[in-house]
């Protein structure tokens, strides 16, 4: 099975602060992997190590098959990314962010057209191709930042706390789309704060002051630790 | 886009306009002693050159101490006795232009017109003469004999920090509270609006006095303006321009929805007017007419008035009850209204 | 009744944010306001706190309007907002000081009532509250909006963006003060919380779903409601889907929940169709629901 993410004894110090201590883990292709920790367990650290944003202080570290010292931009190109804070353009419509971060990637003209037109049929978003991001619900916004994130077709998609906030109608469907784009063989990196949406992963990893104190997929641990959800295992390791 | 062009636009024509280097209409006093036909069309020659308008006909000469520190009067020109006399037996007579250098670079423009109205004068006076007469004109810069340009940019400077410091530190601290919520247990709280903001203005009024101190001190012992008047009046007076200046930050607190916003509002809105309006470096009555009224809503107009009379010319509070009671006026204004405008609620 | 709120509407600009909204709290009670963001929770807060004007409907707190007796009622309301708006610069104890003398108090006096809480920061107490991590920002927030003895306490989603630990920790507390008589009116967006109040509202939208006891609103469920789990959880979502008995279907961490109107269909069926379907290690299980299913079903 082809590794998408190979990281051995990655250490990220910032001074005398070690946020990342000794980290060694493997995501394979197609996988659903739950990053989960608390607040300053050290998570955007490691991920901003990952999309290539902040040098280690050593370790190796390979992303989409490439080496993340030496070939960053090569790292870049083959993910993609999304944040809590969206990365849509409020004051532009659909059609046009599609063509900015379309731009970015070097996909123009009739790729361009062809992938959104595919992007809103997905999405069942055609009606709206023009209108203001701004103008549109929450779980829309969502939904069309994780699409426009896939556009340029990475390996791997890194999701940082994607469904904060919204209804749980919305959060379930956002998930479908996450199945959807994994059963496709895109690989889903995702950090999430709600303890059920670790049970869709096929993998989560649990950071508790820059080491990586749990990895296993979700019944294995609750075996492991002899617990019904993983909450129970959160508290387990945080205690 | 009316910030992006409306403002290059609009400094661009008050810039222009105000940067000039030529005086219109400055009041002045005359002391002719002689009152012969040659000063009297000395006289004449300056009253129709358009720089000047004669206030006064002194009777005097005692009394230029107290004229020149009224402040109205900005050159006393002073005939000597038995001038076209001297003129005619001796081939020479004497002008003294008394200018008040509190505003050096007013003092230094209106000296030099002058001289050269009196070298004009000569000029022509010598065309049908043959031997040449002179007129020796000279300057007396009072309160600044020296001409040092740091009482220039000393009180001024002052008077530009204190206000936009003051403004600054407590129209921040307020939008702060209100951007990271803390503001909105203090409303929901018992406390009135006053004490919340008193509470706010206390500490950052002791720090400026603390500012103030300093800022003397420093254009005192370092830059030598002296301290020519009380400093204990010179002391209360920044207090008052300073809790005003506190007090138009509040104002700019109820106003601003954020921490930016007031940041920009309390030194960038505020420092360009502040510095070409308030008499700081271009003199005031070189300004078109409708700037010379904007100026009068221009707070550090006043205390550069107030700091000037005081530091440079020694002058007691008689001479500057009015510029007072306008700055007493504006901060007892500035606090009714923000008072007024304090939300006791979020919206 | 300590809290009632009598068809309170409010909007900001032409946008609704509460519309018509009903609801009686006891004294003593533990009240959970449940629903997602923008359903209108911190706006309903804000205006029992006083912090804002309602747009129309009526409002008492103890008795007391809120529109006119704002006075009064800010005397003996605790409030906790969101973010724990706390001074980022000031250590926990000078937090502690400074709200104790807003509400003219000081911490001596009252300190029997956060004593339990506070002891778990108390070690920290010459650390400023910005460097505190989120649960003992929590707690700090927690004492100073304590710190008068008030007769309510509005906490506004105190449990957002904390860990899980902290979360549970912070309930614990929350059982605690109510023993000392206080009401306690909590928002979260977190449904599994809502098994921990006395009574609850769910609120979507600006509107009540639903107000009750948990259990109430659980038992009045109208749909029967499965759990199932097989191999292949992507597929097995699809496949349900197109199941023609199932009016939702929905992951609920490792099982599905679907449900169907009563006795349309049972376990067994189920099973053969999806056996049919090439499903492996299946699991199926008729259940009875929680406060998530109960507010999806009544959100569409």
């Amino acid at each position: 099975m082809e590794k998408i993410i190979e990281v051995k004894n990655l250490v990220k110090k910032f001074d005398s602060f070690t946020a990342n201590d000794n980290l060694t883990f493997e995501v394979k292709k197609g996988e659903i992997f739950g990053f989960l920790g608390a607040n300053g367990a050290g998570k955007t650290t490691t991920i901003r190590i990952l999309c290539g944003l902040s040098a280690p202080t050593s370790g190796d570290v390979r992303v989409a098959g490439y080496d993340i010292y030496k070939e960053q931009e090569k790292v870049k190109q083959n993910i993609g990314y999304m944040s809590q804070k969206f990365s849509l353009y409020e004051d532009l419509t659909v059609s046009e962010n599609i063509r900015f971060y379309g731009g970015i990637y070097g996909i123009k003209g009739e790729e361009r057209k062809r992938k959104e037109t595919a992007l809103l049929k997905n999405l069942e978003m055609e009606h709206a191709r023009n209108k203001l991001i701004g103008s549109l619900p929450l779980g829309w916004k969502q939904k069309l930042a994780f699409s426009v994130a896939l556009l340029h077709d990475p390996k791997i998609i890194f999701l940082d706390e994607p469904t904060g906030g919204v209804d749980p109608i919305t959060r379930r469907r956002f998930w479908d789309l996450i199945y959807e784009t994994a059963a496709n063989g895109t690989t889903v990196f995702v950090t999430t704060h709600y303890m059920d949406e670790a049970e869709y992963c096929d993998r989560i990893s649990i950071m508790d002051a820059g080491k990586i104190e749990a990895l296993d997929s979700p019944t294995n641990l609750k075996i492991q630790f002899g617990v019904k959800t993983i909450n129970e295992v959160f508290v387990s390791i945080a205690r | 886009m009316l910030i992006l062009f409306g403002i290059p636009i609009t400094q661009l024509l008050i810039f222009g306009t105000v940067i000039k280097n030529e005086i219109s209409d400055v009041p002045i006093a005359i002391y002719d002693e002689s009152k012969d036909e040659v000063t009297a069309e000395l006289i004449n020659k300056v009253r129709s050159s358009g720089y000047f308008i004669l206030d006064e006909n002194l009777e005097s000469i005692n009394s230029i101490d107290q004229i020149l520190k009224k402040g109205y009067i900005r050159e006393i020109i002073v005939f000597e006795n038995n001038f076209a006399q001297k003129l005619l037996k001796e081939g020479r007579a004497n002008i003294q232009l008394i200018a008040d250098a509190s505003d050096p670079n007013l003092a230094r423009l209106v000296t030099t017109y002058t001289t050269g109205i009196i070298n004009d004068y000569v000029v022509k006076m010598n065309l049908n003469k043959g031997m040449p007469l002179q007129i020796q004109s000279e300057v007396r810069m009072f309160f600044n004999e020296e001409m040092k340009s740091s009482y220039q940019f000393v009180p001024g400077t002052m008077a530009l920090i204190l206000m936009l410091v003051s403004a600054l530190m407590t129209s921040v601290s307020i939008t702060r509270e209100k951007e990271t919520g803390t503001m909105e247990i203090l409303l929901a709280s018992p406390l009135h609006p006053f004490q919340i903001i008193a509470g706010k203005v206390f500490p950052y009024l002791l720090l400026s006095i603390i500012n103030a101190f300093v800022i003397i001190f420093i254009g005192n012992l370092v830059f030598r303006v002296p301290i020519a008047g009380s400093f204990g009046l010179l002391l209360l007076e920044t207090i008052l321009f300073t809790t005003m200046a506190l007090c138009l930050g509040i104002f700019i607190s109820t106003v601003a929805k954020n921490q930016m916003v007031a940041m920009f509002i309390s030194l960038i809105a505020l420092m360009l007017p502040t510095i070409i309006l308030s008499g700081f470096i271009f003199p005031i009555e070189n300004m078109p007419k409708i700037l010379q009224v904007l100026s009068y809503i221009m707070p550090a107009r006043y205390f550069i008035e107030i700091i000037r009379s005081i530091m440079l010319k020694g002058i007691g509070i008689q001479y500057v009850w009015q510029e007072t009671a306008v700055l007493g006026g504006m901060t007892l204004l500035l606090i009714a209204v923000s008072v007024k405008r304090f939300k006791i609620r979020l919206e | 009744m300590m809290i009632k709120i009598n068809r309170v509407s409010k909007s900001y600009s032409k946008t609704p944010a509460l519309k018509e909204i009903s609801l009686e709290v006891s004294k003593g009670e533990l009240f959970g306001l449940i629903g997602p963001d923008g359903a209108g929770k911190t706006t309903l807060i804000r205006i029992l706190m006083t912090l804002l004007l309602p747009d129309s409907g009526e409002i008492l707190v103890n008795g007391m309007d809120v529109v006119k007796e704002y006075k009064k009622i800010r005397q003996f309301t605790g409030y906790m907002p969101g973010r724990f708006s706390l001074y980022q610069d000031l250590t926990v104890e000078e937090n502690l000081e400074f709200f104790a003398s807003v509400f003219g108090t000081t911490i001596e006096e009252n300190y029997e009532l956060i004593a339990d809480i506070y002891h778990q920061i108390e070690p920290f107490k010459k650390r400023r509250a910005g460097n505190l991590s989120g649960g003992m920002k929590q707690k700090l927030a927690l004492s100073c909006s304590l710190i008068h003895q008030p007769r309510i306490l509005f906490l506004d989603e105190p449990t957002t963006g904390v860990d899980a630990v902290s979360r549970q920790e912070f309930w614990e507390m929350l059982k605690n003060l109510q023993q000392k008589e206080i009401t306690i009116f909590v928002s979260t967006p977190y449904m599994d919380e809502a098994t921990l109040c006395d009574r609850v509202a769910l609120i979507q939208n600006g509107q009540i779903l639903d107000v009750d006891t948990p259990n109430a609103i659980t038992s009045r469920f109208s749909s029967d409601l499965y759990r199932i789990s097989a191999e292949n959880i992507y597929k097995l979502i699809l496949d349900l889907r197109k199941y023609n008995k199932a009016e939702s279907v929905f992951a609920f961490g490792q099982f599905i929940h679907l449900t169907s109107t009563p006795d349309s269909t049972n376990a067994k069926e189920l099973e053969n169709y999806l056996q049919a379907m090439k499903h492996t290690n299946i699991k199926i299980k008729k259940i009875m629901p929680g406060i998530e299913d109960v507010f999806i079903n009544l959100m569409k």
